[in-house]
């Protein structure tokens, strides 16, 4: 899922200084699940934003909305009954994603409540982690299962580098060496053999070469 | 003038807090009138936004009382009403209406002159704090309704 982390409430708070009104929306989609804009995260930043606002004798009116997903045109929809004149600006709660189809979909000022940070997934309950660099070409097939293009901080192909120290980065003495995880899990499973192959140099046009990336299902499209 | 008399809200479990509030009623013990017992099935029912709103619609102060800790009937719902509790003070620090109002305590159900005395010791806190900054406005406008009376 997409990792996301609540901005400062004061960074909020400058985002919309002129409204009156806002609508607050949060997502049902991944930042609930990595509780940083799903309802019960809406309804705390929309009371925090009134507080300041009350606080500052300049009260805030808020409606909250949690769509089931921000990214989804159909879903985006639903908010049109709740984005009336009176509202100064939309609060998103969702990733960047969401923000943006927010934006596109209604004339009005649309701000983020969140900084997108990664696609990981939960190692704890309240502890997410990074696991996918979208690179948009997977090679965990020849890596035990293990992403070296996001979990190396150098990316590497072909490693451990040189800094690899007693199983972790040089980069970071918290983080353990992807390379050496990888040759660990190889090992274990009997196919080290295969980390003998030299690795090219990665296609990185798969990636963020070339602009924004599209992906395109034409058995599935409607129209 | 008339002496700022504070709202105080008391979210209390019905394990431990709820009935220390029952035995101080028994014991005759005295305690400051300013708080508002609100019952919860567990600590762990505390929720950030519910404290937020109980500043938003008026209160001075709010505490939380959890049982003892390791005591919990549901095992762990007051050590997570104690995070919840300062994650709210986080961001009544950050809206400026301060952290030192909102404070959570632990007692059981056998300490009834314990819910009196943090019941007294609350109150005096918020005394010395003032009205919330939300109830500011509202605090003058109830102070020259003391002074047109006099």
């Amino acid at each position: 899922m997409i990792i996301a982390e609540g901005k400062p409430l004061a960074e909020v708070a400058g985002l919309i200084q002129g409204a009156r009104k806002v609508l607050v929306v949060g997502c049902g989609g991944c930042v609930t699940v990595c509780l940083a804009g799903g309802e019960k995260e809406t309804g705390i930043l929309a009371a925090a934003l009134r507080l300041l606002r009350q606080k500052e004798g300049n009260p805030l009116e808020t409606v909250e909305v949690t769509l089931t997903r921000q990214c989804d045109p159909e879903y985006v929809d639903m908010l049109e009954k709740y984005v009336t004149d009176d509202v100064d600006a939309i609060v998103s709660l969702a990733c960047g994603v969401g923000v943006q189809f927010l934006a596109e979909r209604y004339n009005k000022w649309v701000v983020p409540a969140l900084n997108t940070k990664f696609a990981g997934g939960t190692v704890e309950h309240g502890v997410w982690e990074e696991r996918c660099g979208l690179c948009g070409e997977c090679i965990l097939y020849k890596t035990g299962g293990i992403c070296p293009i996001i979990r190396c901080s150098k990316s590497i192909l072909n490693g451990p580098c040189g800094g690899s120290q007693n199983g972790k980065c040089e980069v970071n003495p918290e983080t353990p060496c992807a390379w050496q995880l990888i040759y660990d899990r190889m090992q274990a499973l009997g196919k080290l053999d295969l980390l003998m192959e030299i690795q090219p140099p990665k296609d990185w046009s798969k990636s963020r070469d070339g602009g924004p990336r599209k992906v395109v299902r034409e058995d599935v499209r409607l129209a | 003038m008339q002496e700022f008399e504070p709202k105080i809200i008391a979210f209390c479990c019905y394990y431990c807090a709820y009935s220390a509030a029952d035995l101080a009623g028994s014991l005759r013990l005295q305690y400051p009138a300013n708080i508002r017992v609100i019952e919860m099935p567990c600590s762990g029912k505390t929720d950030v936004r519910v404290l937020l709103e109980a500043f938003e619609d008026g209160a001075d102060g709010v505490y939380v009382l959890g049982c003892m800790e390791g005591d919990c009937h549901f095992l762990k719902g007051n050590f997570r009403a104690k995070r919840r509790v300062q994650q709210a003070k986080k961001i009544l620090d950050e809206i400026g209406i301060g952290g030192e109002r909102l404070e959570m305590y632990n007692l059981s159900a056998a300490m009834g002159p314990r819910f009196a005395e943090i019941a007294r010791e609350f109150t005096e806190r918020i005394r010395k704090l003032g009205p919330s900054p939300l109830n500011k406005k509202y605090a003058s406008a109830n102070s020259r309704k003391a002074g047109e009376q006099e």
